[in-house]
């Protein structure tokens, strides 16, 4: 493999990796932050109780988490100059800017914040300590906005000016500057489908680990007995502690739902527009077709999804769906493939001159099989999450006294295989969008097309050695710390919270005053 | 050659900008190491003291750390070609400073997380690892930057690893460890109460006499073979002064003023630093044609602009509440937390944390 290989490997693998965690992030501090309002607003003392209860923890499975987000995210920002920093030079008057960004006005809020919610408790009054986790839960959301915008600008460069003296990118005030790269429609459509994918990722968690409390509780509840004070507690636990919070996940699980299918959709339509390529290759569209189908399953030969287009057979198809999903009509044409390819190869030529000054052919195809099954992968995943959310909603079903729990043992085993479903989902979503842009790293605009990079004009010079060298190392450290993280998680989810216990004299509950500590 | 040396005001405001981010971050993130390399220095004294030693950083650290988080995306930003150039060049070695820099972020926030001793031993072994490597490494890597490296026409930097580790560079890095050891010593004795408050005043009294000798002539070498200005002579003879006025004030317990001593030392020397190093950003040792200069390595005027903009509306935010935070976090550190205020509710609320997370 050469460096630019094994550089693509590194940047996919610390990237998804990296995007492991930062979904959870900034969902489940957005959701500890309405859970710890509800227990400052709360009137009633066993709501109370049972809330601060909640945020405590969850906002123990939030710290473990933050942590490795944030010790992965120093090299997202460092590799662009490492591994690519013929790219760095070709964007860095415009990239730089909303990375810059980002840690003017999300880092440190997020960071000193998070500092003074885990350490402030009991030492900053209560509403003011309330504020800090919504800082770090808006620090970590805008975090998320600067990385779009710029990401964005490599699908859709907006706001910038080819200098031909440079052969740089520059940002230029004709052209909205800044506040373009920042309002890149581009970015306006990807920003809510990142954020709400992240409140699925949380919802789902939340209700993955909650429900398999509540079953917990429920059947030691059965078992003991409910006469018994013993049994009495573990009833109240699961109807009183566990239940509402399952449901504040499915909440959170249905809201996040609907600004996906909205954004994913909206995505769609300007995807089709601006880039015509990635929209085909999702659907592995060999040829034009007017009423272009979308197809469930599709097989093709040895070569079929990297070489050969022809090779390729859908098998179970659904007529129409690709044409609406792209234009909202049914009848739509859309550019096959090899059309594509062949009008590519007139626009931008047949061959590009790499980093060591080579004339290579440039197969403007991004590889089918990949972007293909990640976009399937990315919907069909997200069918765990619906089915945990309704099935939660029916077995918590009634209110006050009536109010149901579950001792399923098949809905508790189900809600927790469905934790991870998200996660995955969010990573085929970005292995989608970065592979579907595919030969290029700067998309060119197609209103306006001469700001434009190819991936193999953006790698480092480095010898091929040098950069394994790293890749090795980051994938080993990152290996062993993901083992590190999950036995942490794990063991802190089932945990669970302490049974809250009632002074049999003033009938009052042991609310416990919250804090953390290293 | 001449415009090359001739930046404009809005880049050599942006130079200094640059040089004020890794200014903070070297006062702020250096005691940090410092503290962590004292886990090291008195694990003798148990898992309690090396708890109470990480202690004084734990709410901080974190925050100090997005000073090189946020001044590598404005490098990036405003100098994209020293950027470009000096990540990719100074790759190993930036390798190696990522991988401790990841791994002792997970030691901060892990090693409380699981009640066992061995479990908090490993983690106190990273953390030492995570003290003295980094300072070593931004030692090495700033000493070449200023002292220049060998740059081929395409700008990329063709020293290899073995050649960033000569010897100039070298005593930069054993100035780094040390220059933040006594700093983060000298913050300790701040922090904490009791014997553990003695030991860190005797450890500092010994190892301010080291950090003297080598500072002065890793400083002196500098100005003479490889500064551009002569007027960095005065910022050198400050941090000369103050890393000197560090034995008194530590011998009186004026543990106040030592301590502002060993900050305006780090923020002398890095003035000293990056004030030799301009109008250069990255000079080429081979062919001074090749350098990199505040002006040929800039983003434009308009983007500098608009950044410097960006950066006077959200810069005295992000001062304000940190400077807010580490007043809430003014307090000693201690064992028993008995003599703050606000005790009782700090004793209520690790009572109810016990409740929480150590008894099932």
């Amino acid at each position: 493999m050469e460096a630019l290989d094994i550089a693509r490997w590194q940047f996919g693998i610390t990237t998804v990796y990296h995007f492991i965690f930062v979904p959870l992030t900034i969902g489940l501090s957005l959701l500890v932050a309405v859970m710890q309002t509800t227990s400052v607003l709360s009137k009633d003392p066993v709501r109370k109780d049972a809330w601060t209860r909640m945020t405590k923890f969850f906002g123990s499975l939030l710290i473990v988490n933050f942590g490795i987000g944030i010790a992965t995210g120093i090299v997202q920002e460092f590799q662009f100059g490492m591994n690519w920093s013929e790219y760095s030079r070709f964007v860095g008057d415009v990239f730089g800017a909303p990375l810059a960004l980002e840690g003017l006005a999300a880092f440190f809020l997020e960071s000193v914040f998070l500092g003074l919610w885990i350490f402030g408790w009991g030492k900053l009054p209560e509403k003011i300590h309330l504020l800090t986790i919504w800082a770090v839960a808006i620090g970590s959301t805008l975090s998320a906005y600067f990385i779009i915008a710029a990401n964005s600008f490599m699908q859709h460069p907006v706001g910038a000016m080819l200098n031909p003296e440079t052969g740089r990118a520059e940002l230029d005030p004709s052209q909205g500057s800044l506040w373009a790269v920042l309002t890149n429609v581009t970015a306006m459509a990807a920003f809510p489908h990142v954020v709400s994918g992240a409140w699925l990722v949380a919802g789902a968690f939340v209700t993955g680990v909650a429900s398999w409390h509540m079953v917990r509780h429920h059947n030691r509840a059965r078992d003991i007995g409910l006469e018994t004070p013993e049994g009495e507690e573990h009833h109240h636990a699961a109807r009183d502690l566990y239940r509402p919070v399952v449901r504040f996940g499915v909440i959170a699980m249905f809201i996040s739902a609907i600004v996906l299918v909205v954004s994913g959709d909206f995505q769609a339509q300007i995807m089709f527009k601006q880039q015509p390529m990635k929209m085909a290759s999702a659907e592995a569209l060999c040829e034009t077709e007017t009423g272009a189908s979308f197809s469930i399953l599709t097989v093709g030969g040895p070569n079929a999804f990297s070489e050969n287009c022809d090779d390729v057979t859908h098998l179970i198809e659904v007529p129409y769906v690709t044409s609406f999903l792209a234009t909202h009509t049914f009848d739509a044409e859309l550019q096959g493939v090899n059309d594509l390819s062949a009008q590519y190869q007139e626009q931008f030529g047949e061959t590009v001159t790499d980093v060591h000054g080579q004339e290579i052919a440039v197969d403007y195809r991004p590889n089918l099989f990949v972007t293909y099954w990640s976009f399937r992968l990315m919907m069909g995943l997200a069918a765990f999450s619906g089915i945990l959310a309704f099935w939660a909603l029916w077995v918590t079903r009634g209110k006050g006294e009536n109010a149901r729990t579950t001792g399923s043992k098949l809905f508790q085993w189900f809600a927790v295989l469905s934790i991870p479903m998200p996660f995955f989902a969010n990573s085929a979503g970005w292995v989608f969008t970065e592979m579907g842009r595919q030969p290029w790293v700067v998309h060119p605009n197609p209103d306006d097309p001469t700001i434009r990079l190819m991936t193999t004009q953006a790698v480092s010079g480095n010898p091929g050695w040098m950069v394994a060298t790293s890749l090795i190392a980051f994938t080993l450290v990152y290996g062993v710390l993901a083992v590190i993280w999950f036995q942490m998680m794990r063991k802190a989810a089932l945990k669970g919270v302490p049974l809250p216990k009632r002074d049999p004299d003033s009938d009052e509950l042991d609310t416990p005053t919250l804090s953390f500590e290293y | 050659m001449d415009t090359m040396l001739d930046p404009t005001v809005l880049q050599t405001l942006w130079f200094a900008l640059i040089g004020f981010f890794f200014l903070a971050y070297f006062v702020l993130e250096g005691f940090d190491f410092g503290v962590q390399m004292n886990v090291g220095a008195f694990w003798r004294r148990g898992d309690a003291a090396r708890g109470t030693v990480l202690k004084t950083v734990g709410p901080v650290w974190d925050g100090n750390e997005v000073f090189l988080i946020t001044g590598g995306a404005l490098l990036f930003a405003a100098f994209p070609e020293w950027y470009a150039s000096l990540f990719s060049g100074f790759y190993l070695a930036l390798l190696l400073l990522l991988l401790v820099l990841i791994v002792r972020v997970c030691a901060f926030k892990w090693r409380g997380k699981v009640d066992s001793a061995r479990w908090r031993t490993s983690w106190d072994i990273v953390h030492v690892l995570g003290g003295f490597a980094p300072a070593l490494l931004w030692g090495v890597a700033f000493s070449n930057i200023v002292a220049g490296v060998a740059i081929d026409e395409n700008r990329w930097v063709t020293t290899s690893l073995v050649g960033l580790l000569n010897p100039f560079a070298l005593l930069g890095g054993v100035v780094f460890v040390l220059l933040f050891w006594l700093h983060g010593t000298l913050y300790l004795t701040l922090k904490v109460t009791g014997e553990l408050r003695a030991a860190a005043n005797r450890l500092a009294g010994i190892l301010v006499w080291p950090t003297i000798l080598a500072g002065a002539a890793y400083l002196l070498w500098y100005q003479l073979a490889h500064s551009h200005a002569g007027w960095t002579w005065v910022p050198l003879l400050i941090a000369a002064v103050a890393l000197v006025a560090v034995v008194p004030l530590n011998r009186l317990r004026r543990e106040g003023l030592a301590f502002t001593a060993t900050v305006a030392a780090i923020s002398a020397s890095v003035v000293t630093l990056f004030g030799g190093l301009f109008p250069y950003v990255l000079p080429a040792s081979n062919t001074p044609a090749h350098s990199l200069t505040v002006a040929n390595a800039s983003s434009t005027e308009h983007t500098l602009t608009v950044m410097l903009v960006a950066l006077c509306i959200l810069l005295p935010l992000i001062l304000a509440y940190t400077f807010w935070a580490y007043r809430v976090f003014r307090h000693r550190v201690t064992d028993e937390e008995s003599d703050l205020p606000g005790s009782a509710l700090l004793e209520k609320a690790k009572a109810g944390y016990r409740e929480a997370f150590e008894q099932e």
